[in-house]
């Protein structure tokens, strides 16, 4: 089993990154702006998120970091009138300029998004999506890439026996645990994702969590949650966006529990929001 | 509003709602059971000895020895009637001078019905016509025959001052006295024996030729033809449609000019049929000569035409359906827009695609303004599907309006008139059946 190609690309995620590799997966940005038309829903934040390690960003409703997350693989491409301003970069290079192959982007920036949306595919043909869009794995490659990250999303002991089924006859844990899964066998640097839980019921949302801790240290990951436990659970870092403005970022910590700003403190002990 | 009037309410909108469901019913019922009564009669009739005859001579079919011994049989039944009509012949020149001539005359009208009941008299020349050649091959119109050949119809205006009144003659009262006059009571006892009626099911309907445009035979032709034209204009249709679709709803944004183009796209599903069958003869034959005259392909393109607005609005709304976190889902994993469209986008509209595709394939196989002067012939065999690319071809549709409006004997076959709107029917349903079946597995598969 070691000796399989795909064992040897995923235990090299598993390794942090070395010396040799510094700017691995580096999310950094600088003034960075996004606009619906006229209206500023992100203005001007500069961050640097920590590669290999869980950030997670919180705010109220319509502060701005779903689209804050959105952008960094280019989702935001979708809604028209939506346009940046400033610096984003993923592994030092610019995410929102032309010269960008976006495809490249998003295949080295997975998503896992708020609500499961697994395709009307059976469960292999949507884990083997992605690698299938790349091409050049044959069969016992792709399913020992389907068998694997399955695993890795705690699902593969479910699923094992009905890997044809219609995904849409899964739970929506399930369903979730599924996109994840999807995610993870393109082999991303860079996980997003987007309010992961905030469809499910607790049990499978506990079941997510638990997911996110196990791949620390594998991903860089960035969480967008309205739930502040699940924040200070999982994350190592956690940004605050308020109406657009980046609040305070630093280590989970430390921010929960002596906030520098006054804002945060009215936000993590639900004064509003 | 208290309770029960709210009740009440609620149950007279169930009762009306059950009582438009009756009345759409009861109208389907009325329309469709002609049709498939009058229809059903092109297939199974009572098919007399000269319906054996001709599915013999001009089709191979049936046994020559039992053919034979029938006509045997046919030919001593009938004998009496020739007999009586040759002694009346040679007794014709001896009667008196005033009636001969009323007698020659009329006698010209029995020689006339007995010929479409029996074919040729003995002694008669071969005749042109294959019409002429046989006699009645079907028992009800037989009896039309002889009910013709019995009964004189004359006007009488014998009562001043009142309008005239149809009467019916006895034909033989016209004969009496004279040597004809037995052949009267022997036809209308006999013609059992003399056409041996047989209850058939003529299902090669479906697939032979007509012969004699339509007069006997089949409507085998106009079957593959319209089955060429629908899946031709489809062939023709769909690409363009569906990638119009995908176009209009995923690239092309929500500018002016686009929303013009869906404007036209709109306008042209309610252009009338017959300017497209004209626009189809000026453009593809008269400026493009996609063949030297009428075809197949020239008929398709002019229908492909006319469903095209039914095909792009069906999959642009079938697109639209899908819901976004799909196309979220395939970008997100790496998918370039297009392969997003291929592999998520097509698959998942596909029900609804196949919505649009079903109305139009029955529209396809139903037009007739647009084949008129593209397509469609009112006799012709069945083509090769090379020859669709310069042929022109029959059609149902177009021979059923042929038929009515041009057919110089229409009185006569109508029951191929309606055979073949039965058989459109049918086929335009059993299209419909298939593509409604095939688009229920496909939403159950998209449901999960």
């Amino acid at each position: 089993m070691n000796d399989s190609p795909v064992m040897t690309r995923i235990s090299e995620t598993v390794v942090p990154a070395t010396a040799a590799e510094p700017e691995r997966a580096h999310v950094a940005c600088r003034d960075f702006s996004i606009f619906y038309g006229q209206n500023e829903a992100v203005k001007g934040v500069t961050l640097e998120f920590s590669p290999l390690g869980v950030t997670a960003i919180i705010g109220p409703s319509g502060c701005g970091k779903s689209t804050f997350l959105r952008s960094i693989n280019r989702m935001n491409d979708l809604i028209p009138g939506c346009h940046t301003r400033g610096t984003l970069t993923f592994d030092g290079k610019d995410v929102c300029g032309p010269r960008i192959d976006v495809v490249t982007l998003r295949r080295r920036v997975g998503m896992v998004f708020q609500k499961p949306n697994p395709f009307p595919k059976s469960i292999f043909a949507n884990i083997a999506y992605g690698v299938r869009l790349e091409g050049g794995k044959n069969r016992d490659e792709l399913a020992e890439i389907v068998r694997l990250s399955l695993t890795r999303a705690g699902l593969w002991d479910e699923v094992k026996d009905r890997l044809g089924d219609n995904a849409l006859s899964l739970s929506g844990g399930q369903q979730q645990r599924l996109c994840l899964a999807r995610a993870l066998a393109v082999d991303p640097e860079v996980l997003l994702m987007d309010e992961p839980t905030s469809a499910l019921d607790p049990r499978a949302s506990a079941h997510i969590e638990d997911l996110i801790s196990e791949l620390r240290g594998q991903y860089t990951i960035l969480i967008v949650t309205h739930n502040m436990q699940q924040a200070a659970r999982v994350s190592d870092f956690t940004a605050f966006l308020y109406e657009g403005n980046l609040i305070e970022f630093g280590p989970t910590a430390p921010l929960f529990t002596t906030p520098r700003e006054k804002r945060t403190q009215d936000y993590i002990t639900g004064r509003f929001g | 509003m208290n309770l029960n009037s709210r009740k009440a309410l609620d149950r007279s909108l169930t009762g009306v709602g059950a009582l438009a469901i009756g009345l759409m019913s009861l109208s389907l019922v009325i329309l469709l059971g002609p049709f498939f009564i009058r229809g059903s009669q092109a297939f199974v009739f009572r098919a007399t000895v000269e319906h054996r005859r001709l599915m013999f001579t001009e089709f191979a079919r049936g046994g020559q020895d039992s053919l034979n011994k029938e006509l045997a049989a046919v030919k001593q039944a009938r004998a009496p009637v020739f007999a009586a009509m040759t002694r009346f012949e040679e007794e014709l020149p001896s009667l008196p001078l005033e009636r001969r001539g009323a007698l020659r005359k009329e006698y010209r009208e029995v020689q006339r019905l007995v010929r479409s009941l029996f074919g040729p008299l003995p002694g008669d020349d071969p005749p042109v016509l294959l019409r002429e050649v046989y006699g009645q091959t079907r028992w009800d119109r037989a009896l039309v025959k002889l009910d013709e050949l019995l009964h004189v119809q004359r006007w009488d205006y014998s009562r001043i001052g009142q309008m005239g009144r149809q009467v019916r003659d006895r034909r033989q009262n016209t004969f009496a006295g004279t040597a004809l006059e037995p052949l009267f009571p022997v036809l209308e006892g006999h013609l059992g024996e003399m056409l041996r009626p047989r209850l058939t099911f003529y299902w090669q309907f479906l697939i032979d030729e007509s012969r004699d445009a339509h007069f006997f035979g089949g409507i085998g032709p106009e079957i593959l033809g319209t089955f060429y034209l629908a899946f031709g204009a489809m062939l023709l249709a769909i690409p363009f449609g569906v990638i119009a679709a995908v176009y209009l709803s995923e690239f092309a944004g929500s500018g002016r000019l686009v929303s013009l183009l869906r404007v036209f796209v709109s306008t042209l599903a309610g252009v009338p049929s017959i300017v497209f069958g004209l626009f189809g003869l000026a453009f593809f034959i008269n400026t493009l000569h996609l063949s030297r005259s009428k075809s197949v392909l020239a008929g398709a393109a002019t229908l492909a035409l006319l469903i095209l607005p039914t095909i792009i609005r069906a999959a642009e709304e079938a697109i639209k359906a899908v819901p976004q976190t799909y196309r979220e889902a395939a970008l997100s994993l790496g998918a370039s827009p297009l392969r997003m469209v291929l592999t998520v986008l097509l698959p998942a509209a596909l029900p609804g695609i196949l919505t649009g595709i079903i109305i139009s394939i029955g529209r396809a196989a139903g037009e007739t303004a647009p084949i008129i002067f593209t397509a469609a012939v009112s006799v012709g065999q069945p083509l090769k599907l090379i020859e669709t690319l310069s042929q022109p071809t029959p059609a149902l549709s177009w021979n059923i309006y042929n038929l009515a409006t041009e057919h110089e004997a229409v009185g006569e076959i109508r029951h191929v008139q309606f055979g073949m709107v039965l058989t459109l029917v049918l086929l335009v349903l059993a299209l419909n059946l298939a593509a409604i079946l095939l688009r229920a597995r496909l939403a159950r598969r998209n449901r999960g």
